[in-house]
Order: structure tokens, then sequence, then C-alpha cells
């Protein structure tokens, strides 16, 4: 078993020191990763289409135009504001398209956030400490999976507004639990290793153990894990949009969108598939991205992705020969 | 069996009770039923005998003693909507979420191992860089939309399916094919990357090396490894379903839980909207049991009953020899055994 780990890692320590690496830096594994690169690529072009996107195009999106209804995308005649179609009300469906992009990662990012912040400490937290804290932290994390999240939604719709900042709250709330789950897991098991019993033994405060020991260990699986949250939290916007019970009209999301052109789809496909194929996209991108992710900050698969072609390929080679 | 069963029972009592607990207050929460159920020019005592009819003019916790009174005797209330027994509406909507529920996860479970298995053969090959490409297309996938699309295409377009309704198993094809996705691509990664490391593992050098064909190798020394995780997934994304799948029960018009729920929700209809909650949450504590005597009879170290004596027994064992990997319960144990008899 030794042997079989060894010769790779041998080979990798002379692959490394024959090339200029030293310990690469994420951006030069990331480019390593054709499909990781470009799924980076597409989730920079959709942040910055919903950064700027909304003030260069913001007027267009609610500009009526009842001589352009319902014209199909990708026709020339119509101009570049048209390029994507135009839906009932003669709106250009690539400035509604843009601006819903704001819209949704308003939502999705702030949520994914919170969720991610609030969730991890307090899973650390529990599962530093064991015991009590451990046992009533877990309980109200699954109280919080088994409630009925659609209802929660509906009732802050009904008794507060219906405004994006509850949304992301509900979003928040209900995902907190899966990043306690995973950050008590991992905290309970690093508690009992050899260099956080040290750090307690050289009488360093339970709190400042979890910062600095057990925080930097656990924060690559959180971002992976919070990667993938992404794509959810997205998706269950889209699906409280679409059921009407999350982002409220004039404001446009992608779930939304796809919503509002679900009675057009005979007459107007593209209202409803063109921003659901941005869901998808978008969503995709975010799971390579994870995927990636998963790999790099593991430091017992990283080398796959240190390595140039040549060598990866004598290392696979060596690898199938020690099997 | 029985500890573990009073364990269970005990632990997820007051999550349940809390839950219940919620939803009770924060249906009432959502605002006053008259408003619904009323004609808009209602006068005053019309609106007042409306709330005495359904008790809604009592303090809250008199209204919550009286429906855990109620549930006690197995009286969960009658729906403000049609006058019947909310319990009754519950469980005539529940087993067509069951069967879609049932029949989703057993075409994505069976696609995954299959999908999965084969990319866990070559990793980082062609065909394992294409599956875990469809598999995460196939996470990402919002079910609404694909509902819309499959709609669009299958029963509009091309009229092969109805666009609703329970009728046929014609009418079954679109809600299923919409809601295996993300179980499918979700399962699909899971499986794989256990096979990966299962297949790694030195049982697997065994078996391979005494002679067992490739299929047996896969299909039986690796799998059960591997199935461990597959089946947590698995069984989380079976709660999932088992809660409705409120979307696409809606669009499809399926009678289940999830558009009972829903539809409750928007009426202010009580009773219902708890029977359904309560429904659902007795099922999934009854599945999460199943789930944890399928952990058992897949791996032997989690079965409850001999857990104590055997990780005592493990433990003493463990002392008694420096080099200790070779516990009688230990991973790598029981399939090699297996192997050897194969042979």
């Amino acid at each position: 078993m030794t042997q079989i780990q060894d010769k790779p890692l041998a080979a990798g320590r002379k692959a490394k020191t024959a090339g200029r690496l030293g310990r690469p830096s994420m951006f030069s594994m990331l480019l390593r990763d054709k499909f990781a690169t470009v799924a980076a690529a597409l989730l920079g072009v959709v942040i910055l289409i919903a950064i700027f996107g909304p003030a260069l195009m913001g007027e267009l999106a609610t500009k009526q135009n009842l001589m352009f209804m319902n014209k199909p995308p990708f026709d020339p005649a119509n101009g570049w504001a048209y390029v994507l179609g135009s839906d009932s009300l003669g709106r250009s469906m690539l400035a509604r398209l843009v601006v819903a992009t704001q819209t949704t990662l308003l939502v999705a990012v702030p949520a994914v956030l919170v969720a991610l912040i609030i969730g991890s400490l307090w899973g650390v937290w529990a599962g530093y400490h064991r015991g009590r804290r451990e046992n009533i932290s877990m309980r109200i994390a699954d109280i919080i999976m088994s409630f009925p999240s659609l209802l929660l939604a509906v009732v802050v719709l009904f008794v507060f507004s219906p405004s994006a900042a509850n949304i992301v709250l509900i979003l928040a709330i209900t995902r907190i639990p899966i990043y306690m789950r995973t950050a008590r897991a991992e905290s309970a098991e690093l508690q009992s290793r050899t260099f956080v019993d040290a750090a307690r033994t050289f009488g360093t405060k339970p709190n400042s153990i979890i910062l600095r020991h057990v925080i930097p260990v656990v924060t690559p699986t959180l971002l992976t894990l919070a990667t993938l949250e992404f794509c959810f939290v997205m998706l269950a916007e889209s699906s409280l949009s679409f059921l009407g019970i999350g982002i409220q009209p004039p404001d446009v999301s992608w779930g939304l969108m796809v919503a509002q052109g679900r009675q057009y789809l005979q007459t107007a496909w593209w209202l409803s598939i063109l921003p659901g194929l941005a869901i998808v996209i978008t969503a995709v991108a975010a799971n390579v991205l994870a995927a990636w992710m998963r790999i790099a900050t593991d430091p017992a698969q990283r080398w796959r992705l240190t390595l140039d072609k040549q060598t990866k390929k004598s290392l696979t080679a060596v690898i199938k020969d020690a099997k | 069996m029985l500890t573990y069963l009073r364990k269970r029972i005990i632990s997820s009592a007051v999550p349940l009770l809390v839950v219940i607990v919620g939803v009770f207050a924060l249906a009432r929460m959502t605002g006053n039923p008259a408003a619904l159920y009323l004609p808009l020019n209602a006068t005053e005592a019309m609106r007042e005998d409306f709330a005495i009819r359904n008790g809604l003019d009592q303090p809250i916790w008199v209204q919550m003693a009286q429906y855990f009174g109620g549930v006690l005797r197995f009286d969960f209330g009658s729906s403000m909507r049609t006058g019947e027994s909310a319990a009754d509406m519950a469980l005539r909507a529940f087993p067509a979420t069951l069967q879609l529920a049932g029949t989703t996860m057993v075409i994505a479970i069976v696609l995954a191992v299959i999908v999965g298995s084969a990319a866990a053969l070559k990793p980082n090959g062609i065909l394992d860089r294409f599956c875990s490409f469809l598999s995460m297309t196939a996470a990402s996938i919002p079910d609404f939309w694909l509902a819309i699309v499959g709609i669009w295409v299958f029963a509009i377009t091309l009229g092969w399916v109805p666009t609703s309704g329970v009728m046929g198993m014609a009418a079954w094809v679109l809600p299923v094919a919409t809601l295996v996705m993300r179980p499918f691509g979700t399962l699909v990664q899971v499986v794989r990357g256990a096979m990966v490391s299962s297949l790694s593992e030195p049982y697997i050098k065994l078996a391979r090396s005494k002679g067992a064909t490739e299929y047996r190798v896969v299909g039986a020394h690796a799998l059960r490894n591997a199935a461990a995780p597959g089946l947590t997934v698995a069984g989380d994304l079976t709660v999932g379903l088992v809660n409705g799948a409120v979307v696409v029960e809606t669009i499809f018009g399926w009678p289940g839980i999830g558009k009972l729920m829903i539809d409750s929700i928007l009426q202010r209809d009580f009773a219902v909207l708890q029977a359904c909650v309560l429904l659902t949450a007795v099922a999934i504590f009854i599945l999460n049991i199943l789930i944890d005597v399928g952990y058992a009879l897949l791996d032997p170290r989690v079965r409850p009953s001999a857990g104590a004596h055997k990780r005592r027994k493990a433990r003493s064992e463990f002392r008694g020899q420096s080099n200790g990997p070779s516990t009688p319960s230990a991973p790598t144990a029981n399939n090699p055994a297996a192997a050897v008899l194969d042979a």
C-alpha cells in the first residue's frame, strides 16, 4: 500500500522541481482544467452582467413597443435590441434577461453567504464542544429541515412584504442546516486530532482554537458546498417565483420570466425557454466549478491539477503499473 | 431493535412536536380565512359567525389545545373548503405522491447505478467525463422548466402524451421523467465517487486475482461497499419527493400531497394543511427507519443491536495486537472472505 502511494508522490516531486512550480496557485490550477476554466469564465460573465447590465439596459427592459410584440429571436431585421426576441408587450427579451440576472443573483448570493457564515460557525462550534451543545444544535437543524419551507415562504409573503430581502431570509434559514451538519461532522472529527490537543494543552481558549485551527481546515469543504448550494438556492428562488410566492412583478427574475412566458408557450416559445436556459447554464457552471474545487482543495487529489499533460500521462501509467 | 426503535421515537418526537406547533402558529399568521370564504359584501355578523363556527374566535393557545385533544382521538378537524375530514383528504392524496415518488426513485437508482458504475471503471476517461457532465446538467435543470418544455414538445407539438392528469400509463411519462432528473444526476455523482474509491481497495484486487468475472467484481463486490453513501443520498432525495413534489404536481395536475398542501396554504385551509404536515412527517419518520435498516443490511458494522457488543470485542482485539486493521468487523474483512468462497 505504501509503495503504491509513494511512487506517484516521488514522481510528482520530481516533476515539481523540474518545472518552475513550487506550490501552484489556484489560478494556474484552474487553467489546467478546461471545463472548470469555461465554467469560471461563464460565471464571471454572469456576475459582470448582473453588476453593470441593468445600468446599461434598464430603460430598454421596461420600454414597451407595441410594434414589436412577440417578435421571434435571432431575426436581424428587428435590430440588436430584439436579438433575443420580445415579449407580449414588445419589451426586449435581451434587456429583460439582463435585468433579471441582477435580481436572481441578488437573491441567491446573499442567501448563500448568510447561510454559509451562520451555518458553518454554528456547526463548527457545536462539533468542537460536543455533548449537550451539539445535541441541541443538531435537533434544531432537524426541526428546520423538516419544516415545510413553502409555508414559511407564504407566511413571509403575506405577513411581511414580499421583497427580495425576505426571500433571501427564507432561503438562508432553510439552508443553514446543510452547512451545520457538514461543519459539525468535520469539526467533531478535528477536535480529537493531535494538533488541536496540543493547542488545548497550551491553554488556548476554545474560541481561538476554533478560529485558528479548526476553521482553516474546514473552509475548503464548506466553500465547495456553498458553490453547490448556490445552484440549489437559485433553483429554489426560481421555483418560488414560478409558484407566485417569490419575486413579484414588476421586478423580474429568471424563474418569474419562465412563469410569465408559460401561457404563451404555443405562440412564443422563447419567453419561457430562454430564461430557463439561463438558469440551466449558470447552474451547470456552478456545478462544474464546485467539482473542480473539490479536487483543487483536496491535498490527496490536488496533484492531478498541478502537472502538465506529459507528466500526468507518465504518472497515470506509474499508478497503473503499481496497481 | 426495540431499544433502537424507542430511541428513534423519542429523538424524533420533539422535532415533530415543534414542527406541528410551528405550522399551527404560522398558518394562522397568514391571515383570516374569512376574507377568502365569505362574499365581499359580508356583514360583520356573518364574519363573527364564521369565526365562531370554525373556532377562530378563541385565543390561539385554546385552539391549539383543542387541536391536540382532537389529534389524540384521531380527529384531525375538517376542511373549511369542502367540509370533508382533513385526514381523509390527506390520506386520499398521499398514495398518488407515494406512487410518483416510488416510481421516480426506482428508475433514478437503477439508471444511476448503471451510469455511475460505468463511469467509475475508467476515472477521467472519455465516458467518465461525459457522464459527469450529463449528471451535472441533469441535476441543474429546474424541474418546472423541464416540465414546461416537456409539455410543449411531447404533449402539445407531438401529442404523444396528455398534458396533465393521472389517467393511463402515458400520463405518468412526463411527471416521472421530470422528477427523475435531479435524483438521477445527484446519485450518479455519488455512486461514481464511491465506486472509484471502492474499486481501488485491496479486496477488489483479491477478487480479480482469484479470477472473478469483471461483471461480478463490479456488480457484487464493489457495488455493495459503494452502496452506503448512495443509500444516504437516495434517502434524502426520497424524503424530498415524499414531502410532495409541489411544482411538478401543480403543473401536471397530479392530485398528490404537495398540490394539496400548497392549495390548503393558499386557501387558508388550516386543518388540511396540518393533516398533510403530520402525515408526511410520520411517513418520513418511517422512511428514515427503513433507511437505517437498509444500512444495517449493507454494512454489518452499523447494526444497532449487535453494535455495542461488537465494538467492545473489536476494541479488546485491537489492544491485543499491535497492528490492528484486521478486527472482525473491519471494512475489508467481509468481502475478501466472500471472494475466496466464490473461487
